[in-house]
């Protein structure tokens, strides 16, 4: 289509780019715009508001806990639980390393589990308590994971530091963390090119054998 | 937090907490986002880009392209090493698989990621070539005579009573930080400020400044942390200049991010290499002769070249030795320093090799090293400016249980499971370069020092603040170091193992002169009491910027490298062929250890890297298509938590005399040198089965 904007031509055959749903929600706002008036039209053309309705018809509401904090969002469908914290919530502890689920970087907790927030669509949260690497501490007071990470120089560029962390202290909830064999098994998902992971391990087995309930 | 391991790091609190900022996390007012659509064909020509339905996809601000990009000033300038000359955007010309061809920029990720699927671009394809082996008859000298080398007379190895001849493959790898490439531009006017991971700071500041002809003050750089980088951090990569010119065309501040994939091939790699090795000795094992020859490869359109040879020529005592290097050129991105770059490419053959001749002699190879010890460079013919080697031999073989080991291969089985001990050396140059610091002590009893160098993760500003507090007597915790940024005095790059001697070597001289400074304003005190001195001379601080030289006195008439030594302990299950590394021993001479926790990290990061190298790591090209088919962290195995053992890291810790004046040597790329050729050969003690391509993948040992 020339002009989706056009309310002049009728509408054209669609190809997968055009979107469709998208294109109706806008020819639809126009539609009604003419109803009213043409000058409305006009003016509801000028000012893209075909476009910013199909965008809020496009929007879902989004509402979880985070952190503690109640939050209420809209967000597209398509927009991953990672992308959400890191571009529009501005919690950018949780990283993307590989945005595939392959390497543990974007690890958070949800309802208390640890997941890839990269494979998860912020959609499939709505409703629950999140839990990311900012939320760990109290206050001042480092997590004994933090503690023991910093300790045993768990990490050395610290990117993946906060997926680690969010595993490891998982990984114990889980009752993974038995042996070092049993930990490194269960850590596998969260990659360090850095090579810190006898750190990490040490760390862990540290935290756990020191017993304070994570 | 100091213990006994020395001082924790002093960034460390701002990582565990998620609360430092990587080059992709700076938020401005108006912020819009850069998605790179990288070419599908490896050669050939862009016909055309229809990019219609991109730009009228929602919230599209613009799709950049050749087609459409602002003239470059400094697009006409020769390219240097650090600036890979892909001329983003410049013309229609495709290089390798993978280039971008254009940038789609768009008010959220979502909708930039989304539109740049619908930009289509048609190409004129040519048949490209991307596979080494099949080219080596192509190859060139990279470096005219310089390529080759000779010792006495060549191929002697001929000659000797035992010789071997083996040839060695090693596969691309990629470098696979964890953290993507990432550039925020922000254009103010004629003005740039760019958030990106650099490990040389002032260098991208010089390339940044040659693209758009720009002078100093107009281009700030930061990068402040970096999510590791291992050699690919340095260049201004053709991303990062689509990343400047759309910010530019757009007048908007732009963040660009490239993922996964486009991480194989936009910002360099490991060159594979073939690689050619005769040895020979006398019957009681002494070196007679080697012959060394390797061929990597490079792109088409810059030289990238390096030492893969340079060990064999000094590491051992031997009196004939010649070696060549030569370079093809490939239909692929221009590979990069990759972490120990040429040394741990070369030297996995040559202690191959090396325990390869051991073997044919039926001596034990730690006896084989020892009977032909270098003690001085036969290469240069200088002295070392100190070598501890032989303690790495030592210490080493003591920690690890070397007694143990078994001559005869596949002589020891335990549950099952074939068991094999080796061992493989390395050895780094401990270089060092110009650098400027500038330190402030202040009323408020804070001593800041600040550097335009960077920390990629081996802990830069902890090693500073512990040399600055050797020197000026206040707590840790009252020392700040400051890096990060091209305004600060300027540091050469975070590469070659050479940051704590450069940038610690300003640091040591610059809180030297502080300290004088002090003690000249008391008249005369060997311990100043700063505060004190500042009060009662009513200064509200002291500051003194220092420009120290890369060049240690004395160090032209000296032989400088640091060492290691690696064993390894494998485990390959005879019906399976699957290895597991179960013990290792890497006992390492980087003269005075300054940081031990610190340090130690570094060489475990090392061990882990050459476990990936042994065992998993490959780069597999599609030869039909010049594409990676393993392109991501699922198909491309970097070592993970299950395949890491407790590795122990014995240090020599013995400072040097000359290196600087703190007395260390740069352990950062030794720590991996020698130790895949560690694996190799425990394999081969294992199970008899000699591996000469890497990795060593289960299908080559059944």
């Amino acid at each position: 289509m020339e002009d989706d904007k056009s309310l002049l031509k009728p509408q054209q055959g669609l190809h997968p780019e055009d979107n469709s749903r998208r294109n109706f929600l806008k020819q639809s706002t126009l539609l009604t715009a003419v109803a009213l008036t043409p000058v409305a039209a006009v003016k509801a053309a000028e000012s893209h508001m075909d476009e910013k309705i199909a965008e809020a018809f496009e929007k879902l509401p989004l509402k979880m806990e985070v952190n503690g904090v109640a939050k209420s969002l809209q967000v597209e469908p398509r927009a991953t639980l990672l992308d959400i914290l890191r571009e529009q919530l501005d919690l950018t502890g949780t990283k993307k390393g590989c945005d595939h689920g392959q390497c543990g970087a974007c690890t958070v907790h949800v309802d208390g589990h640890r997941v890839n927030s990269c494979l998860t669509l912020g959609i499939m949260v709505n409703g629950k308590k999140i839990t990311t690497i900012e939320g760990l501490a109290k206050g001042d007071d480092l997590h004994p994971m933090q503690e023991a990470f910093l300790k045993h120089d768990g990490f050395q560029c610290g990117y993946c530091t906060p997926g680690q962390i969010m595993s490891a202290v998982a990984c114990i909830r889980e009752g993974h963390a038995n042996s070092e064999m049993e930990i490194r098994e269960y850590m596998s998902g969260n990659i360090c090119r850095c090579g810190a992971y006898p750190n990490i391990v040490n760390a862990i087995q540290e935290v756990k054998e020191g017993g304070i309930a994570v | 937090m100091t213990n006994k391991n020395g001082l924790t790091r002093v960034d460390g609190r701002l990582k565990v907490t998620g609360a430092i900022k990587y080059a992709a996390e700076y938020k401005f007012p108006g912020l819009v986002y850069g998605v790179v659509v990288s070419s599908t064909i490896a050669k050939g020509e862009i016909t055309g880009i229809d990019s219609k339905a991109a730009e009228k996809s929602p919230g599209v601000i613009a799709v950049i392209s050749h087609l459409n990009a602002p003239k470059i000033p400094g697009y006409d300038r020769k390219p240097n090493d650090f600036d890979p000359n892909i001329k983003t955007f410049n013309d229609s010309k495709i290089y390798f698989y993978g280039q971008p061809v254009a940038l789609v920029i768009a008010d959220s990720f979502e909708r930039a990621k989304h539109a740049a699927t619908l930009v289509k671009v048609s190409y004129q394809k040519q048949q490209q070539q991307t596979s080494l082996t099949a080219n080596l008859q192509n190859s060139y000298k990279p470096w005219g005579d310089g390529s080759d080398y000779l010792r006495g007379e060549a191929n002697a190895y001929r000659n000797a009573s035992v010789k071997i001849e083996a040839e060695y493959h090693t596969p691309i790898h990629v470098h696979n930080a964890m953290e993507p490439f990432a550039m925020t531009a922000v254009w103010d006017g004629d003005k740039i400020t760019v958030y990106t991971k650099a490990q040389a700071i002032k260098s991208m500041q010089q390339d940044i400044m040659n693209m758009f002809k720009l002078p100093i003050e107009n281009v700030q750089v930061y990068s402040k942390v970096i999510g590791g980088a291992f050699g690919s951090g340095s260049p201004l990569w053709p991303y990062a200049k689509a990343a400047l010119i759309g910010a530019k065309v757009i007048n908007k501040p732009l963040k660009v991010v490239i993922d996964r994939e486009q991480m194989f091939t936009m910002v360099g790699y490991r060159s594979p290499a073939v690689q050619k090795i005769g040895m020979g000795a006398s019957a009681d094992g002494k070196l007679v002769g080697i012959t060394h020859e390797a061929t990597g490869e490079t792109s088409t359109y810059q030289q990238f070249g390096e030492g893969i040879t340079d060990t064999t020529k000094f590491l051992y005592d031997c009196p004939n030795v010649n070696t060549q290097y030569r370079l093809t050129r490939l239909d692929l991105s221009t590979p990069t320093y990759t972490r120990g770059p040429g040394e741990t490419t070369g030297v996995f053959a040559l202690e191959c090799a090396v325990d390869e001749l051991a073997h044919a002699l039926n001596m034990d190879p730690l006896e084989f090293r020892k009977k032909n010890y270098a003690d001085h460079d036969p290469e240069e013919n200088k002295p070392w400016s100190s070598k501890y080697l032989d303690e790495c031999y030592s210490l080493g073989a003591e920690h690890f249980g070397w007694d143990r080991r078994k001559q005869k291969p596949a002589s020891v089985i335990e549950n099952g499971w074939l068991v094999g001990y080796g061992v493989g050396s390395g050895a780094y140059g401990a270089g060092r370069a110009n650098c400027s610091a500038r330190a402030k002590l202040s009323a408020d009893g804070i001593l800041l020092i600040q550097s335009s160098t960077s920390d990629m993760g081996p802990g830069t500003a902890t090693v500073m603040v512990k040399i600055a507090s050797d020197i000026i007597d206040i707590p840790v915790e009252n020392i700040r170091f400051e890096l990060g940024s091209s305004a600060l005095p300027a540091a050469p790059g975070e590469y070659g193992s050479i940051t704590t001697s450069s940038v610690g070597s300003a640091v040591f001289d610059t809180c030297t002169e502080l300290k004088e400074k002090f003690k000249q304003i008391a008249g005369g005190t060997d311990n100043p009491d700063y505060l004190k001195i500042l009060k009662e001379h009513n200064l509200p601080f002291v500051e003194v910027t220092h420009h120290t030289s890369g060049r240690a006195p004395d160090a032209d008439k000296y032989s400088a490298h640091a060492y290691v030594t690696h064993f390894v302990e494998a485990h390959v299950h005879p019906a399976t062929g699957m290895v597991k590394i179960k013990k290792v021993v890497s006992a390492v001479d980087g003269g005075k250890i300054l940081n031990p926790i610190t340090a130690r990290s570094q060489i475990i990061g090392g061990v882990v890297w050459g476990i990936g190298m042994s065992l998993t790591e490959e780069g597999v090209l599609d030869h039909r298509y010049g594409k990676y088919v393993n392109a991501n962290l699922g198909d491309y195995h970097v070592a993970t938590h299950a395949d890491v053992p407790q590795i122990e890291v014995v240090f020599v810790d013995k400072k040097d005399p000359v290196t600087n004046p703190m007395g260390s040597k740069g352990i950062g790329e030794v720590a991996i040198v020698g130790f895949a050729a560690a694996v190799a050969n425990a394999v081969f003690n294992a199970t008899g089965i000699r591996v000469r391509d890497l990795p060593i993948t289960p299908d080559k040992l059944i």
